[in-house]
Protein backbone atom coordinates (compact mmCIF):
# COMPACT_ATOMS: atom_id res chain seq x y z
CA UNK A 1 0.00 0.00 0.00
CA UNK A 2 1.47 3.22 -0.81
CA UNK A 3 2.13 5.93 1.76
CA UNK A 4 -0.57 8.35 2.42
CA UNK A 5 0.82 12.69 1.74
CA UNK A 6 1.66 14.14 4.86
CA UNK A 7 1.76 17.96 6.22
CA UNK A 8 4.80 18.69 8.00
CA UNK A 9 3.95 18.12 11.49
CA UNK A 10 4.55 21.93 12.84
CA UNK A 11 2.38 23.32 10.20
CA UNK A 12 -0.22 20.75 11.14
CA UNK A 13 -0.54 21.52 14.61
CA UNK A 14 -0.49 25.55 13.46
CA UNK A 15 -3.69 24.74 11.32
CA UNK A 16 -5.55 22.26 13.39
CA UNK A 17 -6.26 21.20 16.75
CA UNK A 18 -5.42 18.03 17.42
CA UNK A 19 -8.09 15.58 19.46
CA UNK A 20 -6.91 12.49 20.72
CA UNK A 21 -8.43 9.60 22.30
CA UNK A 22 -7.00 6.19 23.80
CA UNK A 23 -7.97 2.89 24.71
CA UNK A 24 -5.78 0.35 26.43
CA UNK A 25 -6.43 -2.90 26.98
CA UNK A 26 -4.40 -4.85 29.99
CA UNK A 27 -3.96 -8.36 30.31
CA UNK A 28 -4.52 -9.33 34.05
CA UNK A 29 -2.02 -11.88 35.15
CA UNK A 30 -4.05 -14.14 37.51
CA UNK A 31 -3.79 -17.83 37.48
CA UNK A 32 -6.46 -18.71 35.20
CA UNK A 33 -9.00 -17.17 32.33
CA UNK A 34 -12.04 -14.53 32.99
CA UNK A 35 -14.73 -16.94 33.00
CA UNK A 36 -12.70 -20.44 33.34
CA UNK A 37 -10.55 -22.47 35.50
CA UNK A 38 -8.07 -22.89 32.42
CA UNK A 39 -3.92 -21.62 32.72
CA UNK A 40 -3.20 -17.87 31.72
CA UNK A 41 0.01 -18.80 30.40
CA UNK A 42 2.10 -17.20 27.44
CA UNK A 43 3.52 -19.75 25.20
CA UNK A 44 2.10 -22.83 25.73
CA UNK A 45 1.66 -25.44 22.68
CA UNK A 46 -1.29 -24.24 20.86
CA UNK A 47 -4.98 -25.13 22.01
CA UNK A 48 -3.57 -26.93 25.07
CA UNK A 49 -5.35 -24.34 27.88
CA UNK A 50 -8.70 -24.80 26.42
CA UNK A 51 -12.06 -26.00 27.65
CA UNK A 52 -15.36 -26.16 26.59
CA UNK A 53 -15.98 -22.77 28.03
CA UNK A 54 -13.35 -20.85 26.29
CA UNK A 55 -13.93 -22.68 22.78
CA UNK A 56 -17.00 -21.79 23.17
CA UNK A 57 -19.22 -24.73 22.54
CA UNK A 58 -22.99 -25.57 23.27
CA UNK A 59 -23.90 -25.17 27.11
CA UNK A 60 -20.99 -24.69 28.38
CA UNK A 61 -21.31 -22.08 31.25
CA UNK A 62 -19.00 -19.14 32.46
CA UNK A 63 -18.03 -18.43 36.08
CA UNK A 64 -16.57 -15.11 36.99
CA UNK A 65 -12.75 -15.55 38.47
CA UNK A 66 -13.32 -13.38 41.88
CA UNK A 67 -9.69 -12.40 41.84
CA UNK A 68 -10.11 -10.71 37.89
CA UNK A 69 -12.76 -8.63 39.69
CA UNK A 70 -10.19 -7.53 42.58
CA UNK A 71 -7.53 -6.35 40.06
CA UNK A 72 -10.14 -5.09 37.57
CA UNK A 73 -11.53 -3.07 40.60
CA UNK A 74 -7.08 -1.73 41.85
CA UNK A 75 -6.63 -0.67 38.45
CA UNK A 76 -10.15 1.65 38.63
CA UNK A 77 -9.17 2.90 42.03
CA UNK A 78 -5.59 3.71 41.02
CA UNK A 79 -7.21 5.82 37.77
CA UNK A 80 -9.17 7.65 40.57
CA UNK A 81 -12.45 6.09 39.22
CA UNK A 82 -15.54 5.41 41.52
CA UNK A 83 -16.38 1.80 41.47
CA UNK A 84 -19.70 0.79 40.48
CA UNK A 85 -21.65 -1.43 42.95
CA UNK A 86 -23.67 -2.87 40.54
CA UNK A 87 -21.65 -4.09 37.33
CA UNK A 88 -22.85 -6.61 35.09
CA UNK A 89 -21.61 -8.29 31.92
CA UNK A 90 -22.81 -7.81 28.32
CA UNK A 91 -22.27 -9.55 25.23
CA UNK A 92 -20.69 -7.86 22.02
CA UNK A 93 -21.80 -10.05 19.61
CA UNK A 94 -19.83 -10.54 16.41
CA UNK A 95 -18.23 -12.84 14.04
CA UNK A 96 -14.67 -12.94 13.39
CA UNK A 97 -12.23 -16.64 13.81
CA UNK A 98 -10.97 -15.41 16.82
CA UNK A 99 -14.24 -16.09 18.80
CA UNK A 100 -15.72 -18.93 18.45
CA UNK A 101 -18.68 -18.39 20.63
CA UNK A 102 -19.24 -15.22 18.36
CA UNK A 103 -19.53 -12.89 20.77
CA UNK A 104 -17.30 -11.54 23.56
CA UNK A 105 -18.22 -11.22 27.10
CA UNK A 106 -17.43 -7.58 27.89
CA UNK A 107 -19.28 -4.80 29.49
CA UNK A 108 -21.12 -2.30 28.08
CA UNK A 109 -23.18 0.63 30.06
CA UNK A 110 -22.04 -0.89 33.57
CA UNK A 111 -18.59 -0.65 33.60
CA UNK A 112 -16.85 -1.93 37.38
CA UNK A 113 -14.90 1.44 37.10
CA UNK A 114 -16.26 5.01 35.68
CA UNK A 115 -15.17 8.62 35.86
CA UNK A 116 -11.46 8.84 36.31
CA UNK A 117 -8.59 10.67 35.62
CA UNK A 118 -4.90 10.78 35.68
CA UNK A 119 -1.93 13.27 36.18
CA UNK A 120 0.53 12.40 32.93
CA UNK A 121 3.40 14.38 32.85
CA UNK A 122 5.91 15.15 29.73
CA UNK A 123 9.01 15.85 29.10
CA UNK A 124 8.54 20.27 28.82
CA UNK A 125 7.04 19.87 32.46
CA UNK A 126 3.58 20.42 31.49
CA UNK A 127 1.08 18.17 33.30
CA UNK A 128 -1.90 16.90 31.56
CA UNK A 129 -4.99 15.48 33.57
CA UNK A 130 -6.22 12.90 31.65
CA UNK A 131 -9.67 11.83 32.61
CA UNK A 132 -10.79 8.81 32.38
CA UNK A 133 -14.06 7.61 30.69
CA UNK A 134 -14.40 4.19 32.17
CA UNK A 135 -12.12 0.78 32.84
CA UNK A 136 -14.54 -2.83 32.00
CA UNK A 137 -13.72 -6.00 32.20
CA UNK A 138 -14.38 -8.56 29.71
CA UNK A 139 -11.70 -11.30 27.54
CA UNK A 140 -9.37 -11.98 25.47
CA UNK A 141 -9.75 -13.40 21.76
CA UNK A 142 -8.09 -15.97 20.61
CA UNK A 143 -4.52 -15.54 18.56
CA UNK A 144 -4.53 -15.62 14.93
CA UNK A 145 -1.85 -16.65 12.41
CA UNK A 146 -2.07 -16.36 8.76
CA UNK A 147 -0.77 -18.61 6.62
CA UNK A 148 0.18 -17.98 2.47
CA UNK A 149 0.22 -14.91 0.90
CA UNK A 150 2.68 -12.34 2.87
CA UNK A 151 1.17 -13.75 5.95
CA UNK A 152 -0.32 -10.69 6.72
CA UNK A 153 -4.98 -10.73 6.38
CA UNK A 154 -4.82 -9.42 3.29
CA UNK A 155 -3.85 -11.81 0.23
CA UNK A 156 -3.79 -14.94 3.08
CA UNK A 157 -4.68 -18.85 2.12
CA UNK A 158 -5.92 -19.79 5.20
CA UNK A 159 -5.56 -18.66 8.74
CA UNK A 160 -5.06 -20.65 12.03
CA UNK A 161 -6.35 -20.21 15.62
CA UNK A 162 -5.17 -20.91 18.51
CA UNK A 163 -7.44 -20.20 21.63
CA UNK A 164 -5.03 -20.34 24.26
CA UNK A 165 -5.45 -16.66 24.68
CA UNK A 166 -9.31 -16.99 24.05
CA UNK A 167 -10.84 -15.70 27.63
CA UNK A 168 -7.98 -14.41 29.63
CA UNK A 169 -8.93 -11.44 31.69
CA UNK A 170 -8.51 -7.72 30.09
CA UNK A 171 -9.58 -4.58 31.37
CA UNK A 172 -10.09 -2.00 28.80
CA UNK A 173 -9.51 1.63 30.34
CA UNK A 174 -10.92 4.59 27.85
CA UNK A 175 -10.04 7.92 28.15
CA UNK A 176 -12.70 11.09 27.67
CA UNK A 177 -11.23 13.33 24.34
CA UNK A 178 -8.46 15.29 25.07
CA UNK A 179 -8.45 18.32 23.70
CA UNK A 180 -4.99 20.75 24.60
CA UNK A 181 -2.56 18.66 23.93
CA UNK A 182 -1.19 20.40 20.68
CA UNK A 183 2.29 19.12 19.31
CA UNK A 184 2.75 17.53 22.41
CA UNK A 185 0.01 14.79 21.66
CA UNK A 186 2.07 11.86 20.03
CA UNK A 187 4.11 12.52 22.85
CA UNK A 188 1.33 12.45 25.59
CA UNK A 189 -0.20 9.79 23.93
CA UNK A 190 2.90 7.19 24.88
CA UNK A 191 3.40 8.92 28.44
CA UNK A 192 0.13 8.12 29.17
CA UNK A 193 0.55 4.38 27.73
CA UNK A 194 3.64 4.57 29.65
CA UNK A 195 2.20 5.39 32.96
CA UNK A 196 -0.88 2.43 33.11
CA UNK A 197 2.08 0.51 32.18
CA UNK A 198 3.87 1.78 35.50
CA UNK A 199 0.43 1.62 37.58
CA UNK A 200 -0.62 -1.83 36.55
CA UNK A 201 2.70 -3.47 36.72
CA UNK A 202 3.50 -1.80 40.40
CA UNK A 203 0.28 -3.01 41.71
CA UNK A 204 1.62 -6.56 40.07
CA UNK A 205 -2.08 -7.42 38.41
CA UNK A 206 -0.37 -7.71 34.58
CA UNK A 207 3.26 -8.67 33.55
CA UNK A 208 2.70 -5.70 31.22
CA UNK A 209 5.34 -6.54 28.54
CA UNK A 210 4.41 -4.65 25.46
CA UNK A 211 6.11 -6.51 23.23
CA UNK A 212 4.24 -9.73 24.63
CA UNK A 213 0.74 -7.88 23.98
CA UNK A 214 -0.11 -7.68 27.54
CA UNK A 215 -0.35 -3.73 27.07
CA UNK A 216 -1.86 -2.65 24.25
CA UNK A 217 -3.02 0.72 22.91
CA UNK A 218 -5.82 1.70 20.21
CA UNK A 219 -4.96 5.31 19.87
CA UNK A 220 -8.20 7.57 18.05
CA UNK A 221 -6.99 10.73 16.86
CA UNK A 222 -9.16 13.11 14.44
CA UNK A 223 -8.33 17.14 13.82
CA UNK A 224 -10.47 20.24 13.49
CA UNK A 225 -10.09 23.70 12.23
CA UNK A 226 -9.03 26.20 15.06
CA UNK A 227 -12.13 27.20 16.41
CA UNK A 228 -14.22 24.70 14.82
CA UNK A 229 -16.64 23.10 17.88
CA UNK A 230 -17.71 20.13 16.10
CA UNK A 231 -15.42 17.30 16.44
CA UNK A 232 -13.67 16.37 13.35
CA UNK A 233 -14.21 12.38 12.08
CA UNK A 234 -11.46 10.02 14.02
CA UNK A 235 -9.87 7.24 12.77
CA UNK A 236 -8.83 4.44 15.13
CA UNK A 237 -5.43 3.27 15.01
CA UNK A 238 -5.76 -0.28 16.75
CA UNK A 239 -3.15 -2.72 18.48
CA UNK A 240 0.05 -0.60 18.70
CA UNK A 241 2.45 -2.71 20.75
CA UNK A 242 5.17 -0.12 21.96
CA UNK A 243 5.61 3.13 23.57
CA UNK A 244 7.37 4.04 20.72
CA UNK A 245 4.43 2.94 18.20
CA UNK A 246 2.03 4.61 19.63
CA UNK A 247 3.98 8.21 20.11
CA UNK A 248 4.94 7.70 15.93
CA UNK A 249 1.14 6.54 14.99
CA UNK A 250 -0.26 9.53 16.74
CA UNK A 251 2.44 11.90 14.84
CA UNK A 252 1.52 10.08 11.62
CA UNK A 253 -2.04 9.94 11.87
CA UNK A 254 -2.25 14.14 12.67
CA UNK A 255 -0.06 14.44 9.51
CA UNK A 256 -1.77 12.56 7.23
CA UNK A 257 -5.29 13.61 8.65
CA UNK A 258 -4.04 17.32 8.03
CA UNK A 259 -2.71 16.85 4.39
CA UNK A 260 -6.09 15.15 3.99
CA UNK A 261 -8.05 18.26 4.98
CA UNK A 262 -6.18 20.79 3.68
CA UNK A 263 -6.57 19.41 0.38
CA UNK A 264 -10.31 19.81 0.91
CA UNK A 265 -10.97 15.90 1.35
CA UNK A 266 -12.95 14.45 4.33
CA UNK A 267 -11.25 12.18 6.48
CA UNK A 268 -12.60 8.13 6.32
CA UNK A 269 -13.97 6.75 9.40
CA UNK A 270 -12.24 3.48 9.68
CA UNK A 271 -9.62 1.77 11.93
CA UNK A 272 -6.56 1.80 10.84
CA UNK A 273 -3.01 -0.43 11.40
CA UNK A 274 0.27 1.03 12.36
CA UNK A 275 3.42 -0.71 10.46
CA UNK A 276 6.06 0.26 12.94
CA UNK A 277 8.84 -0.99 10.27
CA UNK A 278 8.15 1.45 7.55
CA UNK A 279 6.41 4.13 9.90
CA UNK A 280 2.65 4.86 8.63
CA UNK A 281 -0.87 3.22 8.93
CA UNK A 282 -2.66 1.56 6.37
CA UNK A 283 -6.40 1.31 6.34
CA UNK A 284 -8.32 -1.17 7.98
CA UNK A 285 -12.31 -1.95 7.87
CA UNK A 286 -14.35 0.97 7.49
CA UNK A 287 -17.12 1.47 10.47
CA UNK A 288 -19.73 -0.24 8.70
CA UNK A 289 -23.41 -2.81 9.71
CA UNK A 290 -20.96 -4.97 11.27
CA UNK A 291 -20.49 -2.73 14.09
CA UNK A 292 -23.85 -3.35 15.21
CA UNK A 293 -22.62 -5.32 17.74
CA UNK A 294 -25.88 -5.66 19.71
CA UNK A 295 -24.83 -5.78 22.87
CA UNK A 296 -27.39 -7.47 25.63
CA UNK A 297 -26.76 -8.50 29.24
CA UNK A 298 -24.83 -11.87 29.64
CA UNK A 299 -27.90 -14.10 30.86
CA UNK A 300 -25.25 -17.17 32.35
CA UNK A 301 -23.45 -14.63 34.70
CA UNK A 302 -25.04 -12.82 37.43
CA UNK A 303 -24.24 -9.32 38.77
CA UNK A 304 -20.94 -8.26 40.23
CA UNK A 305 -21.84 -6.24 43.61
CA UNK A 306 -18.59 -5.13 44.95
CA UNK A 307 -19.14 -4.04 49.21
CA UNK A 308 -17.54 -1.18 50.35
CA UNK A 309 -15.80 -2.86 52.57
CA UNK A 310 -13.71 -4.98 50.04
CA UNK A 311 -13.68 -1.84 47.72
CA UNK A 312 -12.09 -0.35 50.76
CA UNK A 313 -9.21 -3.41 51.75
CA UNK A 314 -8.77 -3.34 47.97
CA UNK A 315 -8.08 0.54 48.45
CA UNK A 316 -5.64 0.00 51.26
CA UNK A 317 -3.51 -2.89 49.95
CA UNK A 318 -3.24 -0.35 46.47
CA UNK A 319 0.75 0.09 46.49
CA UNK A 320 2.13 3.68 46.43
CA UNK A 321 1.81 5.63 42.63
CA UNK A 322 4.45 5.33 40.63
CA UNK A 323 5.06 8.65 39.94
CA UNK A 324 5.16 10.10 43.50
CA UNK A 325 7.45 6.76 44.17
CA UNK A 326 9.62 8.17 41.78
CA UNK A 327 10.02 11.60 42.97
CA UNK A 328 10.33 10.27 46.77
CA UNK A 329 13.52 7.32 45.92
CA UNK A 330 15.49 10.37 43.37
CA UNK A 331 15.02 12.28 46.25
CA UNK A 332 16.30 9.68 48.97
CA UNK A 333 19.08 8.42 46.86
CA UNK A 334 20.35 12.32 45.84
CA UNK A 335 20.60 11.48 42.37
CA UNK A 336 20.98 14.22 39.42
CA UNK A 337 17.61 13.79 37.06
CA UNK A 338 19.87 12.52 34.67
CA UNK A 339 21.52 9.92 36.70
CA UNK A 340 17.57 9.48 37.81
CA UNK A 341 16.16 9.30 34.23
CA UNK A 342 19.49 7.05 33.12
CA UNK A 343 17.66 4.01 35.82
CA UNK A 344 14.27 4.65 34.66
CA UNK A 345 14.24 4.52 31.41
CA UNK A 346 16.31 1.32 31.87
CA UNK A 347 13.11 -0.05 33.43
CA UNK A 348 15.53 -0.52 36.68
CA UNK A 349 13.84 1.22 39.62
CA UNK A 350 12.69 -2.03 41.39
CA UNK A 351 16.08 -3.62 40.94
CA UNK A 352 17.71 -0.42 42.17
CA UNK A 353 15.54 0.26 45.10
CA UNK A 354 16.00 -3.47 46.11
CA UNK A 355 19.42 -3.49 46.00
CA UNK A 356 19.26 -0.23 47.80
CA UNK A 357 17.12 -1.32 50.68
CA UNK A 358 19.56 -4.22 50.90
CA UNK A 359 22.32 -1.70 52.33
CA UNK A 360 24.38 -0.46 49.22
CA UNK A 361 24.89 2.92 47.93
CA UNK A 362 22.26 4.08 45.50
CA UNK A 363 25.84 5.21 43.42
CA UNK A 364 26.81 1.76 43.53
CA UNK A 365 23.58 0.11 42.99
CA UNK A 366 23.50 2.24 39.64
CA UNK A 367 26.63 1.77 38.72
CA UNK A 368 26.11 -2.54 38.64
CA UNK A 369 22.49 -2.66 37.36
CA UNK A 370 23.14 0.36 34.68
CA UNK A 371 26.43 -0.64 34.01
CA UNK A 372 27.82 -3.97 33.99
CA UNK A 373 24.62 -6.12 34.49
CA UNK A 374 22.74 -3.75 31.16
CA UNK A 375 26.34 -4.57 29.20
CA UNK A 376 26.05 -8.33 29.68
CA UNK A 377 21.94 -8.19 29.10
CA UNK A 378 23.02 -6.11 25.66
CA UNK A 379 25.71 -8.75 24.75
CA UNK A 380 23.33 -11.66 25.07
CA UNK A 381 19.99 -9.79 23.15
CA UNK A 382 18.38 -10.22 26.89
CA UNK A 383 16.19 -8.17 29.21
CA UNK A 384 17.93 -7.93 32.18
CA UNK A 385 15.25 -9.42 34.37
CA UNK A 386 15.84 -12.88 32.20
CA UNK A 387 19.42 -13.14 33.87
CA UNK A 388 19.40 -15.15 36.48
CA UNK A 389 20.91 -11.67 39.11
CA UNK A 390 19.35 -10.77 41.75
CA UNK A 391 20.12 -7.23 44.33
CA UNK A 392 20.86 -9.72 46.82
CA UNK A 393 24.09 -10.80 44.23
CA UNK A 394 24.70 -7.30 44.07
CA UNK A 395 25.00 -6.76 47.27
CA UNK A 396 26.86 -9.87 48.24
CA UNK A 397 29.32 -8.23 45.74
CA UNK A 398 29.37 -4.82 47.23
CA UNK A 399 29.65 -6.37 50.43
CA UNK A 400 33.33 -8.13 49.80
CA UNK A 401 34.42 -5.23 47.87
CA UNK A 402 34.26 -2.97 50.85
CA UNK A 403 35.65 -5.72 53.00
CA UNK A 404 38.38 -5.81 50.17
CA UNK A 405 37.92 -9.53 49.48
CA UNK A 406 37.14 -8.37 45.44
CA UNK A 407 38.31 -5.45 43.51
CA UNK A 408 36.40 -4.24 40.57
CA UNK A 409 37.40 -6.29 38.11
CA UNK A 410 37.33 -9.22 39.97
CA UNK A 411 33.95 -8.47 41.26
CA UNK A 412 32.79 -7.86 37.82
CA UNK A 413 34.11 -11.56 37.04
CA UNK A 414 32.40 -12.82 39.91
CA UNK A 415 29.29 -11.30 38.66
CA UNK A 416 29.47 -12.66 35.06
CA UNK A 417 29.92 -16.04 36.83
CA UNK A 418 26.50 -15.59 38.11
CA UNK A 419 25.02 -14.51 35.26
CA UNK A 420 26.24 -17.67 33.70
CA UNK A 421 24.43 -19.74 36.48
CA UNK A 422 27.93 -20.96 37.98
CA UNK A 423 26.00 -20.27 41.47
CA UNK A 424 26.14 -17.88 44.47
CA UNK A 425 28.30 -15.42 44.20
CA UNK A 426 30.71 -16.97 47.19
CA UNK A 427 30.24 -19.96 45.21
CA UNK A 428 31.51 -18.36 41.85
CA UNK A 429 34.46 -16.74 44.00
CA UNK A 430 35.44 -19.74 45.70
CA UNK A 431 34.95 -21.76 42.25
CA UNK A 432 36.91 -19.58 39.91
CA UNK A 433 39.34 -18.50 43.14
CA UNK A 434 38.72 -14.84 42.81
CA UNK A 435 39.30 -14.08 45.77
CA UNK A 436 42.15 -10.87 46.63
CA UNK A 437 45.32 -11.99 47.68
CA UNK A 438 45.36 -10.72 51.56
CA UNK A 439 48.26 -12.66 52.42
CA UNK A 440 50.85 -9.53 52.60
CA UNK A 441 53.33 -11.92 52.17
CA UNK A 442 53.15 -13.13 49.09
CA UNK A 443 52.56 -9.22 47.96
CA UNK A 444 55.32 -7.83 49.38
CA UNK A 445 57.57 -10.40 47.63
CA UNK A 446 55.91 -9.52 44.23
CA UNK A 447 56.13 -5.87 44.92
CA UNK A 448 59.79 -6.50 45.64
CA UNK A 449 60.35 -8.76 42.61
CA UNK A 450 58.88 -5.57 40.31
CA UNK A 451 61.05 -2.51 41.97
CA UNK A 452 64.04 -4.65 41.23
CA UNK A 453 63.17 -5.07 37.85
CA UNK A 454 62.66 -1.87 37.32
CA UNK A 455 65.09 0.30 39.05
CA UNK A 456 64.35 3.53 37.44
CA UNK A 457 60.80 3.54 38.84
CA UNK A 458 62.01 3.03 42.14
CA UNK A 459 64.47 5.83 41.83
CA UNK A 460 61.58 8.41 41.17
CA UNK A 461 59.43 7.53 44.24
CA UNK A 462 62.81 7.99 45.94
CA UNK A 463 62.92 10.98 44.82
CA UNK A 464 59.36 12.23 46.36
CA UNK A 465 57.44 11.34 42.70
CA UNK A 466 54.60 8.95 44.08
CA UNK A 467 52.74 8.80 41.09
CA UNK A 468 55.09 6.85 39.62
CA UNK A 469 54.18 4.12 41.69
CA UNK A 470 51.43 2.87 39.06
CA UNK A 471 54.00 1.27 36.63
CA UNK A 472 54.72 -0.98 39.41
CA UNK A 473 50.84 -1.25 40.49
CA UNK A 474 50.68 -2.85 37.15
CA UNK A 475 53.51 -5.08 37.00
CA UNK A 476 52.31 -6.50 40.67
CA UNK A 477 48.79 -6.94 39.48
CA UNK A 478 50.21 -8.59 36.57
CA UNK A 479 51.96 -11.22 38.36
CA UNK A 480 49.31 -11.48 40.75
CA UNK A 481 46.68 -12.40 38.11
CA UNK A 482 44.30 -9.12 39.19
CA UNK A 483 43.78 -10.69 42.66
CA UNK A 484 45.22 -8.11 44.39
CA UNK A 485 43.36 -5.00 45.98
CA UNK A 486 44.97 -2.24 44.07
CA UNK A 487 45.04 0.53 47.68
CA UNK A 488 47.31 -2.18 49.68
CA UNK A 489 49.64 -3.02 46.58
CA UNK A 490 50.42 1.05 46.59
CA UNK A 491 50.60 0.98 50.16
CA UNK A 492 53.17 -1.88 50.26
CA UNK A 493 55.13 -0.21 46.86
CA UNK A 494 55.68 3.40 49.00
CA UNK A 495 56.59 1.31 52.21
CA UNK A 496 59.15 -1.01 50.58
CA UNK A 497 60.44 1.57 47.99
CA UNK A 498 61.28 4.02 50.92
CA UNK A 499 62.97 1.38 53.32
CA UNK B 1 -49.33 -0.95 13.76
CA UNK B 2 -45.89 -2.52 12.37
CA UNK B 3 -42.92 -1.19 13.46
CA UNK B 4 -41.09 -4.05 12.19
CA UNK B 5 -39.82 -3.40 8.53
CA UNK B 6 -38.92 -6.08 6.08
CA UNK B 7 -35.19 -4.25 5.73
CA UNK B 8 -35.05 -4.57 10.07
CA UNK B 9 -35.23 -8.60 9.56
CA UNK B 10 -33.13 -8.37 6.38
CA UNK B 11 -30.51 -6.50 8.63
CA UNK B 12 -31.01 -8.13 11.59
CA UNK B 13 -30.35 -11.57 9.61
CA UNK B 14 -27.16 -10.19 8.20
CA UNK B 15 -25.68 -9.56 11.47
CA UNK B 16 -26.57 -13.04 12.37
CA UNK B 17 -25.42 -14.44 8.81
CA UNK B 18 -29.03 -15.81 8.70
CA UNK B 19 -29.71 -16.53 5.12
CA UNK B 20 -33.44 -15.35 4.71
CA UNK B 21 -36.24 -15.88 2.26
CA UNK B 22 -38.50 -13.19 1.00
CA UNK B 23 -41.77 -15.30 2.58
CA UNK B 24 -39.72 -15.50 5.74
CA UNK B 25 -38.91 -12.11 5.81
CA UNK B 26 -42.36 -11.13 6.10
CA UNK B 27 -42.77 -13.97 8.44
CA UNK B 28 -40.53 -12.82 10.94
CA UNK B 29 -41.66 -8.96 10.32
CA UNK B 30 -45.10 -10.00 11.32
CA UNK B 31 -43.81 -12.19 14.49
CA UNK B 32 -41.21 -9.61 15.23
CA UNK B 33 -43.96 -7.06 15.76
CA UNK B 34 -45.90 -8.94 17.92
CA UNK B 35 -42.74 -9.64 20.40
CA UNK B 36 -41.86 -5.55 19.83
CA UNK B 37 -45.99 -4.73 21.03
CA UNK B 38 -45.51 -7.04 24.28
CA UNK B 39 -42.63 -5.41 25.43
CA UNK B 40 -43.90 -1.94 24.68
CA UNK B 41 -46.89 -3.39 26.93
CA UNK B 42 -44.51 -4.28 29.78
CA UNK B 43 -42.68 -0.91 29.53
CA UNK B 44 -46.11 1.03 29.88
CA UNK B 45 -46.19 -1.19 33.44
CA UNK B 46 -42.74 0.01 34.84
CA UNK B 47 -42.92 3.17 36.68
CA UNK B 48 -39.29 5.36 36.88
CA UNK B 49 -38.70 3.72 40.43
CA UNK B 50 -38.95 -0.31 38.80
CA UNK B 51 -35.10 -1.16 38.87
CA UNK B 52 -34.51 -2.69 35.08
CA UNK B 53 -34.09 -6.70 35.72
CA UNK B 54 -31.83 -8.42 33.17
CA UNK B 55 -31.45 -10.83 35.74
CA UNK B 56 -34.57 -12.42 37.14
CA UNK B 57 -32.99 -14.43 40.00
CA UNK B 58 -31.73 -12.24 43.41
CA UNK B 59 -28.16 -13.36 43.22
CA UNK B 60 -24.49 -11.82 42.82
CA UNK B 61 -21.21 -12.24 43.13
CA UNK B 62 -21.05 -15.23 42.16
CA UNK B 63 -17.30 -15.97 42.05
CA UNK B 64 -14.58 -18.32 41.14
CA UNK B 65 -11.01 -19.27 43.14
CA UNK B 66 -7.89 -18.21 40.92
CA UNK B 67 -7.49 -21.91 40.74
CA UNK B 68 -5.89 -23.72 37.31
CA UNK B 69 -8.32 -26.88 36.24
CA UNK B 70 -7.00 -29.58 33.78
CA UNK B 71 -8.10 -28.15 30.21
CA UNK B 72 -8.87 -30.28 27.42
CA UNK B 73 -5.65 -31.64 25.50
CA UNK B 74 -5.02 -30.25 22.20
CA UNK B 75 -6.35 -33.79 20.70
CA UNK B 76 -9.52 -33.16 22.86
CA UNK B 77 -9.71 -29.72 21.90
CA UNK B 78 -9.08 -30.00 18.02
CA UNK B 79 -11.54 -33.11 17.72
CA UNK B 80 -15.04 -31.58 16.07
CA UNK B 81 -12.92 -28.67 14.08
CA UNK B 82 -14.20 -29.28 10.61
CA UNK B 83 -10.33 -28.35 9.99
CA UNK B 84 -7.00 -28.65 11.90
CA UNK B 85 -3.20 -27.54 10.67
CA UNK B 86 -0.08 -27.58 13.35
CA UNK B 87 -2.13 -27.88 16.39
CA UNK B 88 -4.70 -24.84 15.69
CA UNK B 89 -8.27 -24.38 13.86
CA UNK B 90 -7.89 -23.95 10.71
CA UNK B 91 -10.59 -21.10 8.39
CA UNK B 92 -11.04 -19.56 5.69
CA UNK B 93 -9.09 -16.83 5.08
CA UNK B 94 -10.24 -13.47 6.48
CA UNK B 95 -10.50 -10.82 3.80
CA UNK B 96 -12.15 -7.65 5.15
CA UNK B 97 -9.47 -6.63 6.80
CA UNK B 98 -6.44 -4.38 5.40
Amino acid sequence: MAKAELMDFDEAIEKYEVVIGLEVHVELNTNTKMFCGCANEFGEQPNTNVCPVCLGLPGALPVVNGKAVEYSIAIGLALNCSIAGDGRFARKNYFYPDLSKNFQTSQYDEPIAYEGQLEVPVASGKVYNVAIERAHMEEDAGKLSHVGGVGRIQGAEYSLVDFNRAGVPLVEIVTKPIFDSGAEAPELASAYVRQIREIVKAMDVSDARMERGNVRCDANVSLRPKGQQRLGTRTETKNVNSLRSVENAVRYEIQRQAAILAAGDEITQETRHWHEDKKYTSAGRPKSDADDYRYFPEPDLVPVQPTEELIEEIRTRLPENPASRRARLQQEWSLSDNEFRDIVNSDLLDEVDSTVSLGVSAQSAKKWWTGEIARIANLEGKEITELSVTPEDVAEIEKMISAGKLNDRLAREALSGVIAGEGSVAEVVSARGLEVVSDDGALTAAVDKALAEQPDVLEKIRAGKEQAAGAIIGSVMKEMRGQADAGRVRELILERAKS
Amino acid sequence: MSEITPENVRHLASLARILVTDEEVEKLAKELDVIVESVAMVKGAVSDDTPATSHPIPMSNVYREDVVKPSLSQQQALSNAPDQADGKFKVNAILDEE
